[in-house]
């Protein structure tokens, strides 16, 4: 069981400018997958492709989720088949609360015609933010509504607690997040890991990795994968930075 | 060959059909000091123009529609009926009192709590305030001109008006919980003229829930006036719940006069009606008055809501912040067009107005025509309208947690409208306002 991505092209929609060149990664059950790459190689644009997002258009390749392609399924539908997306901006969405956003999208799940048991949820809900270290009162407020960066990232972990993927797919999640908070975030995705659950972690600092511990690290640049290897990699990256895999991957011009 | 001839004749004997513009209203059962001015208000309604396009009053509105020719004022509804509407009557928990009319007739008016009694509170329907009240009702009703362009149709309303809740809150009392009252228009092509007038004495304070709804989806008039008058230091807040059949053309009028250091916060939501003119003009007269003006509009199908609001800065150091928040859906409209107004003398004015479109179908269409007229110095103004669609992020971070897009749409709808109940100081106003707005959009 994996999320496999393929040989995967997509450019920017109406535009044409080609941002994943032929991507190409497994992401196993069980397994965390990190991934590092320097600003602007493509790493949010892998995961906004991934989830549906309008702005970017498929030319080529394909993406398994457990065998089968989601590449014609719409945003909601590829949530509730098992991925989740944990976003380098979340959005913010005034006016709407942070428990009944979440509440929303667990009722999706639901059968038709089930109503989600409200105690039950609440019970839940509060169990999660306990262990994220969030205070209740953002139960009640709009979603992401001026939270701080921080407060953003956490909320973020607390609606993949909530929503148990098959596939998280983690946009630096740690950028923006103090010492304790990436303990306490960490501690969050720790608990999830396990046989029937697999990520990616997108990130730009080793550091997190010493907390979420990798089974494997890629190197995206320039719209693909440049090099796979171990944790060991993240910490050769950390002391010498990207250019000499940039030279490697350099590709002959008008390829 | 009979029946050919009855027909005939009869069509030949048959009156034309008495309308609300051609039937004059029964004087004779009001007081006369009151039946005078009714007389005249009716002689008014008849010599003034209907408001043409060209009438900047009416600039983007379909002044076609206006033709009241089908309408009635509305007879009894029936024993079974006044149950149902009684029964129905019920939108906020705990409130202090409740008055419920159904076609201009009283169907029950219940003084619930303690301070609405105790205090010398006089909350009674509008027939018999006029009897009991000359005084306040000379001083008060309908006190205020027609600025924003319906002159023509608080006549009319003036002329017919019998039904509605008069309330007089003396000096220093206050109401802890809101009051309701409820107006239902029930058989089609009928008319009725809620009336609302709210009178708070210094230092006093009190909220008041207007609910108009229609009883049936068909066709209806109602021609409605609120109007508040808040004393030096008094604090008055005003909720008008529109809910008429979605065949109903409605006006609400509304002057509302602010003295030295008193409040007065107004909140309209918008969710029934075909058409809808709501006219709000504050007159914020004494230093230190603040007027909030608030509004609320789900606009759907092809229901037009044309909203035009005046604040008008009498004095020095006021203060006036009106938002209005429309979603627009289907066909609807929404036009809005409001001025802030500060007189020579009033510096120190504090005036925000802002207006919020926003558009959910191609086929929608908003207008906003924000103003300024600024004739005194040190004065802090800020006018603007935007209009937007939704926002595809949004969208999709909403989708990307599994809710459908029809779901998200929906949420981010509501978040946008609902914000404005936040600035309503009463928690079951707010849930009543939340449920009535979820209802509307689904
Ligand atoms: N919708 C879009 N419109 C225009 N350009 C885009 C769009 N999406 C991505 N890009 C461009 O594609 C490139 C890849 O962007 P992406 O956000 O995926 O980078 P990233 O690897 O996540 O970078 P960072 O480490 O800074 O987060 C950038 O040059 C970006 O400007
Ligand atoms: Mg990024």
């Amino acid at each position: 069981m994996s999320l496999e991505i393929k040989n995967l092209h997509a450019r920017i929609a109406g535009n044409g400018t080609e941002i994943l060149r032929g991507l190409t990664l497994t992401i196993e059950k069980g397994k965390v997958h990190a991934i590092m790459g320097p600003n602007g190689s493509g790493k949010s644009t892998l995961s906004k492709v991934l989830g549906g997002h309008p702005d970017y258009e498929i030319t080529d390749g394909d993406v398994l989720l457990d065998g089968a392609s989601i590449l014609g399924m719409e945003p909601d539908e590829r949530s509730r088949a098992g991925l989740f997306l944990a976003f380098q901006y979340p959005m913010e969405i005034p006016g709407v609360s942070n428990a009944n956003f979440i509440r929303a999208a667990l009722q999706a799940r639901m059968p038709e015609g089930e109503e989600l048991e409200a105690t039950d949820y609440y019970a839940q809900l509060y169990e999660k933010m306990d262990m994220l270290e969030m205070d209740r009162k953002f139960t009640a407020r709009s979603v992401n509504e001026g939270f701080s960066g921080g407060e953003k990232k956490r909320n973020e972990i607390l609606q993949m607690l909530m929503l148990k993927p098959k596939y998280a797919i983690l946009d630096e999640t740690d950028s923006g997040l103090d010492i304790d908070a990436l303990r306490v975030v960490s501690k969050g995705v720790n608990s999830q890991r396990g046989a029937e659950r697999g990520f990616l972690v997108i990130t730009h600092y080793q550091r997190l990795l010493d907390y979420i511990v990798p089974d494997e690290v890629s190197v995206l640049v320039g719209g693909r994968i440049a090099m796979s290897g171990s944790k060991a990699l993240a910490l050769e990256l950390e002391a010498k930075g990207y250019d000499w895999i940039k030279e490697d991957a350099a590709e002959p011009a008008c390829a | 060959m009979n029946a050919v001839v009855e027909a005939s004749e009869r069509g030949a004997q048959i009156p034309e059909c008495p309308t609300v513009m051609t039937e004059s209203p029964d004087f004779a059962s009001r007081p006369a000091y009151f039946r005078g001015r009714q007389q005249a208000a009716w002689e008014r309604f008849q010599s003034l123009p209907m408001p043409a396009r060209t009438d900047e009053a009416w600039r983007f509105a379909d002044v076609k529609a206006l033709d009241l020719s089908p309408y009635r004022a509305a007879g009894a509804v029936s024993d079974a009926q006044q149950a149902v509407l009684l029964a129905r009557s019920r939108g906020l928990g705990e409130t202090a009192g409740r008055m419920v009319f159904a076609n201009d007739r009283l169907l029950s008016h219940e003084v619930l709590a303690d301070d609405m009694r105790a205090k010398g509170v006089i909350w009674l329907p509008l027939e018999q305030a006029l009897v009991e009240q000359r005084d306040l009702i000379e001083r008060h009703f309908m006190s205020g001109d027609s600025l924003l362009g319906s002159a023509k149709f608080a006549a009319l309303h003036e002329a017919h008006v019998k039904a509605g809740s008069f309330l007089h809150v003396p000096r220093g009392v206050e109401v802890a919980l809101p009051i309701e009252v409820f107006h239902w228009l029930s058989g089609d092509g009928a008319a009725v003229f809620p009336h609302t007038l709210i009178v708070a004495d210094e230092c006093s304070k009190v909220t008041v829930v207007d609910s108009f709804a229609g009883a049936s989806d068909g066709p209806g008039f109602a021609c409605g006036v609120n109007d508040i008058v808040v004393g030096n230091g008094a604090s008055v807040t005003y909720v008008a719940i529109q809910r008429w059949s979605e065949k109903t053309l409605a006006f609400h009028l509304n002057n509302t006069s602010v003295a030295r250091d008193a409040t007065a916060l107004a909140l309209r939501l918008n969710l029934g009606g075909a058409r809808v003119r709501d006219e709000a003009a504050s007159h914020l007269r004494g230093q230190g008055g603040r007027s909030d003006m608030l509004s609320v509009s789900a606009a759907a199908g092809a229901q037009i809501f044309d909203q035009r609001t005046l604040q008008i800065h009498e004095q020095p150091d006021t203060a006036s912040d009106l938002l209005y928040k429309n979603a627009l859906n289907d066909r609807a409209r929404t036009i809005f067009t409001g001025l802030i107004r500060v007189e020579p003398v009033a510096h120190k004015t504090d005036a925000y107005q802002k207006v919020r479109n926003l558009i959910l179908s191609n086929e929608a269409e908003a207008n906003s025509a924000p103003g300024l007229e600024i004739e005194a110095d040190d004065v802090r103004c800020t006018h603007g309208a935007t209009s937007g669609t939704l926002e595809e992020d949004e969208m999709f971070y909403l989708q990307s947690r599994g809710i459908p897009r029809w779901e998200a749409q929906q949420l981010i709808t509501f978040g946008f409208l609902s914000e404005v109940f936040d600035r309503l100081p009463c928690a079951s106003l707010r849930d009543h306002l939340t449920d009535l707005l979820h209802e509307k959009l689904g």
